[in-house]
């Protein structure tokens, strides 16, 4: 294998595996270090630079970081990053005085933003710092998007969304909430540089069942039933309650509906219990609410009485694959079942929906009615409409969104100087050592083998009687501190330079996860994977394999399990492994921390 | 300083016929200095010791007094261990070997707890053919009182200050040899596909097993003009063989030119595979394997791999015939038969 190029921006980058899964890219490892050093602050202003939404997301984020924590792969559970991120927010000093300061001379760019939702206001928080003047349209009365309308309260405070949401939109932002955008075409004519489409996918959708239409006074659309719920326009429901699907929405639904009276919440789901979209650590949090979970089954019909609605029926079902893997759900052929209801719920999915932009205003629709946006500039075939979050691929998450807007800003601020869009700016990095003596690091290198903390709840007694009660307690400062103990350090690299090995092994004999052998070089990467010290089966983590050393043979190092306890280095009598702290930082329109 | 080895390791480290993987094997963290050859050997016999299949309880590590001598300390933290006084570790590996022949008796010793303080004892063990393996982690210097030479350090060869050795070195593979030892061999700790299969084999001999591993010291004797340096040692290694220990009941896959290959049979049934580098070199002919030992000296070169081998020798136990089973497990009377069987006794010596 040729030499790794650790020169490329990407390649230490993929080490921190969180990092480099987190959508928005935020600099995992740097800020649970500085939780353990009680530098909440600082915690959370290197998350809200890259996530925007620290408090929020500290509670509610989907975290594709976590199933790529390296510390899953050599043992059980990956570290608690979500939860980490909390700790920082909940014990952060006032900020306010951290924010960018805002140009009170505009630079003479107006841009619109339609729908205050993360993605929108990520754009804001981008571009303000550099004298836009911003334009924010939202139909609800307040910004947040669906952080407002559909995580419910006992999930995330409205006032931690509230502070996050103010801190954008008291940068100068010019909001107009309660009003919907109905024609884009129009917006087009009010000489704005650029529009950001941040709409989300407001339509929830629906299930043409026999009954549907009988008693549709009970049953609703998940999603518009949560919105509701949020702006207190509906404050109760049946005591029993049906909600059909098996995503995070339905989730949060059955959870609302024990809230709001419902004694016998049921969720009924199609596929399999392992195969929902909920996050794992949703369904926990219905089941601990007594919210029973009955999967493999199919609804039928809405049975009605009398004008009202009595319940559903159901196919049991059983999942079967074909040769391609493919999944389909066959009836198992036992009798239809039937569950009783007051109300049911319909949380099976959301679309998008663009009535309000008009056709014919250069923005190109591809088969499946969905605007065509560019992947990494985020504009539409109309070069002044951008898109993002939801509203661009279809609905993901709030770290998605968010991510979307960094990149659609830049875009916007490049178009706005005149310049290329295509051409991105390339990250932010640095790699510096932490030697700070012979054996001594700038890091805690020790590897604690303390396994996951758990988060404290609130009484369920209390939390299921106000449905503003939050649920989750949050770490203590304590725990906090020994979870973030538990993580690797994955952005402290080991860097070798051969012209300073001298081949003793110490290395290899230290190592205690075996992650580094001397060996004779190999043409292909499969073949060099045969020859290490211990099995590399695990081909997304990369080989780290060194120039030729004199004795012709290479090092050649598997990242996969490495701890990044820096024992290498330490044993290293010629100081040819460091330990250096890469910083990675994707660019953003403005620096705004 | 990092005072402890994480706990975690590789999550699929293969395991043995035993059902131990490889950590099972370790010690503590080694406190020498960073890139000390000594800790290349002491992985070397975790890893021998693993692949062996051997049971850590069966064996005792025995070691003297140096650096050397500390790294029991930092392998096998399941096995046995005696740490003795400075040079006296051979006394005390046989008084051990005596009262129990089931174990694997592994000593380990440096140059200067071999070749100066210890000198006295090394030789008597080894004419003894002490059922051991004995270790020798030489780097030709005193690391741990900051480097003096010591007796193996070649004549000629500069020690860190820039002086020249002037005394003539004392070679412990030939004086094993000359002395009787049926397995000597000579190694170096920064080539583990040599040494490994060496210290499996040498597990595996029965009677006297001497290994001389060079090990640079990285600290004192690393400099240019050490013979025991990194880099003088891997320019002038020059091995006998390649050497495989193919496990009893295997079946042998490598295939070399004929009258360039030799097999040995050992003891447990277990066969040493060589594919032979020095053409005239017979590892069963001791005047053979004297003779390789002397014209690579002359040359200036390192003989490495094994050097001479006798699978039919007789070890101290046969020789004494001592009891099979461990002196802790013979009850009293058979150990103390009372005063009937010595008047016995004493009436044959009359």
């Amino acid at each position: 294998m040729e030499p790794t190029n650790i020169k490329d921006p990407e390649y230490f980058h993929k080490v921190v595996d969180c990092q480099y899964a987190c959508p928005a890219h935020t600099p995992v490892p740097e800020y649970i270090r500085l939780i353990a050093e009680q530098k909440y602050t600082e915690a959370y202003m290197v998350n809200w630079e890259s996530n925007v939404f620290p408090g929020i997301l500290g509670r509610t984020c989907d975290r594709p970081c976590e199933p790529a924590c390296r510390r899953g792969r050599v043992e059980k559970e990956p570290v608690a990053i979500c939860r980490l991120k909390r700790v920082a927010a909940d014990n952060k000093d006032d900020v306010k005085h951290l924010m960018p300061k805002i140009p009170t001379t505009k630079n003479g760019k107006k841009i619109a933003m339609v729908g205050a939702g993360p993605a929108s206001l990520t754009v804001a928080r981008d571009l303000a710092p550099q004298g836009y003047e911003l334009h924010l349209y939202d139909e609800q009365k307040a910004g947040g998007g669906f952080m407002r309308s559909q995580i419910p309260s006992f999930r995330l405070p409205e006032t931690v969304l509230d502070e996050e949401v103010n801190y954008i939109l008291d940068m100068g932002v010019v909001s107009t909430f309660n009003t919907r955008v109905n024609s884009l075409a129009e917006l087009l004519t009010k000489g704005y540089d650029a529009i950001f489409v941040g709409s989300g996918a407001p339509r929830g959708r629906d299930l043409d069942l026999p009954g549907r239409q009988e008693a549709k006074a009970n049953i609703h659309i998940g999603i518009d039933w949560l919105a509701s719920v949020a702006f207190e326009h509906i404050t109760k429901i049946g005591k029993k309650v049906i909600v059909l699907g098996g995503g995070n929405t339905a989730m949060d639904c059955c959870r609302t509906a024990r809230r709001l009276g419902g004694d016998h919440v049921k969720v009924l789901v199609r596929s399999p219990f392992a195969e929902m979209k909920a996050s794992p650590w949703e369904k926990e949090d219905a089941a601990h609410e007594d919210i029973p979970i009955i999967d493999n089954h199919v609804p039928k019909a809405f049975i009605v009485e009398n004008g009202k609605l009595k319940g559903m029926t159901f196919d049991r079902v059983k999942p079967v694959r074909d040769e391609n893997g493919k999944r389909s759900l066959v009836s198992t052929g036992e009798p239809e079942v039937f569950v009783e209801a007051d109300d049911v719920l319909i949380a099976v999915g959301q679309e998008n929906s663009f009535p309000w932009i008009e056709r014919n205003i250069g923005i190109e629709f591809d088969k499946w009615d969905m605007p065509v946006v560019d992947p990494t500039t985020f504009q539409s075939t109309n070069p002044k409409v951008f898109f993002g979050g939801d509203a661009a691929f279809g609905p993901k998450n709030v770290i998605t969104a968010v991510a979307h807007g960094h990149y659609a800003a830049v875009s916007i601020d490049l178009m706005c100087r005149g310049e290329d869009i295509t051409k991105r700016p390339s990250p932010y990095t640095n790699l510096v050592s932490t030697k700070m003596g012979v054996h001594e690091w700038s890091y805690d290198n020790q590897v604690t083998t303390d396994i996951r903390y758990k988060v404290p709840h609130a009484e369920k007694k209390m939390t299921l009687k106000d449905r503003k009660h939050e649920v989750e307690l949050g770490f203590d400062v304590a725990t906090g501190f020994k979870e973030a103990e538990r993580c690797l350090n994955c952005d402290v690299q080991t860097v070798f330079t051969e012209s300073k090995c001298i081949e003793c092994d110490a290395c290899v004999d230290i190592c205690p996860t075996s992650c580094i052998t001397f060996t004779m070089n190999e043409d292909s990467e499969n073949d060099l994977r045969k020859h290490l010290k211990a099995p590399a089966t695990n081909k997304s983590q990369d080989l780290y394999v060194s120039k030729t050393l004199p004795t012709a043979r290479v090092m050649v190092k598997d990242e996969d399990v490495c701890l990044h306890c820096g024992l290498c280095a330490e044993r290293c009598p010629t100081a040819a492994w460091d330990m250096q702290k890469y910083i990675y930082n994707t660019t953003k329109a403005s620096k705004v921390w | 300083m990092s005072y402890a080895r994480p706990k975690f390791r590789h999550p699929q480290l293969p395991k043995n016929e035993l059902g131990y993987t490889q950590d099972y094997y370790e010690g503590s963290i080694s406190t020498l200095c960073a890139g000390c050859g000594h800790d290349s050997i002491s992985a070397a016999i975790v890893q021998a010791c693993f692949e062996n299949n051997i049971e850590p309880h069966r064996v005792a590590k025995m070691s003297g007094i140096g650096c050397s001598s500390k790294t029991p300390a930092y392998f096998l933290s399941h096995s046995h261990g005696f740490n003795s006084v400075h040079g006296r570790m051979p006394s005390v590996a046989t008084g051990a070997n005596m009262a129990n022949k089931g174990l694997v008796y592994l000593g380990v010793s440096g140059d200067g707890d071999t070749a100066s303080i210890g000198m006295g004892q090394f030789v008597h063990a080894v004419r003894r053919n002490l059922n051991m393996v004995y270790i020798v982690m030489n780097n030709g210097c005193y690391g741990l009182t900051k480097g003096q030479d010591s007796a193996t350090a070649d004549k000629g060869s500069k020690n860190k200050a820039g002086n020249v050795n002037d005394f003539e070195s004392i070679n412990l593979a030939s004086l094993a040899l000359e002395l009787g030892a049926t397995f000597v061999a000579q190694s170096f700790s920064g080539d583990k596909t040599q040494l490994v299969p060496l210290i499996k084999a040498a597990m595996k001999h029965n009677g006297f097993a001497f290994l001389n591993v060079i090990s640079p010291c990285v600290t004192f004797n690393n400099n240019v003009g050490s013979t025991k340096s990194y880099d003088f040692v891997r320019e002038h290694q020059e091995a006998t063989s390649t050497f495989d220990l193919v496990p009893h009941k295997t079946e042998i896959t490598t295939k070399y030119d004929e009258g360039t290959t030799k097999s040995v049979v050992m003891h447990d049934g277990s066969l040493i595979q060589l594919h032979k580098l020095e053409e005239k070199w017979d590892p069963q002919n001791k005047l053979s394997a004297m003779t390789a030992l002397e014209n690579a000296k002359n040359k200036g070169e390192i003989l490495t791999g094994l050097i001479y081998i006798n699978e039919q020798s007789e070890d101290l136990h046969a020789l004494l015939n001592t009891s099979d089973t461990p002196l802790n497990k013979l009850t009293q009377d058979v150990l103390c038969p009372g005063t009937e069987k010595l008047k016995e006794i004493n009436k044959t010596l009359r």
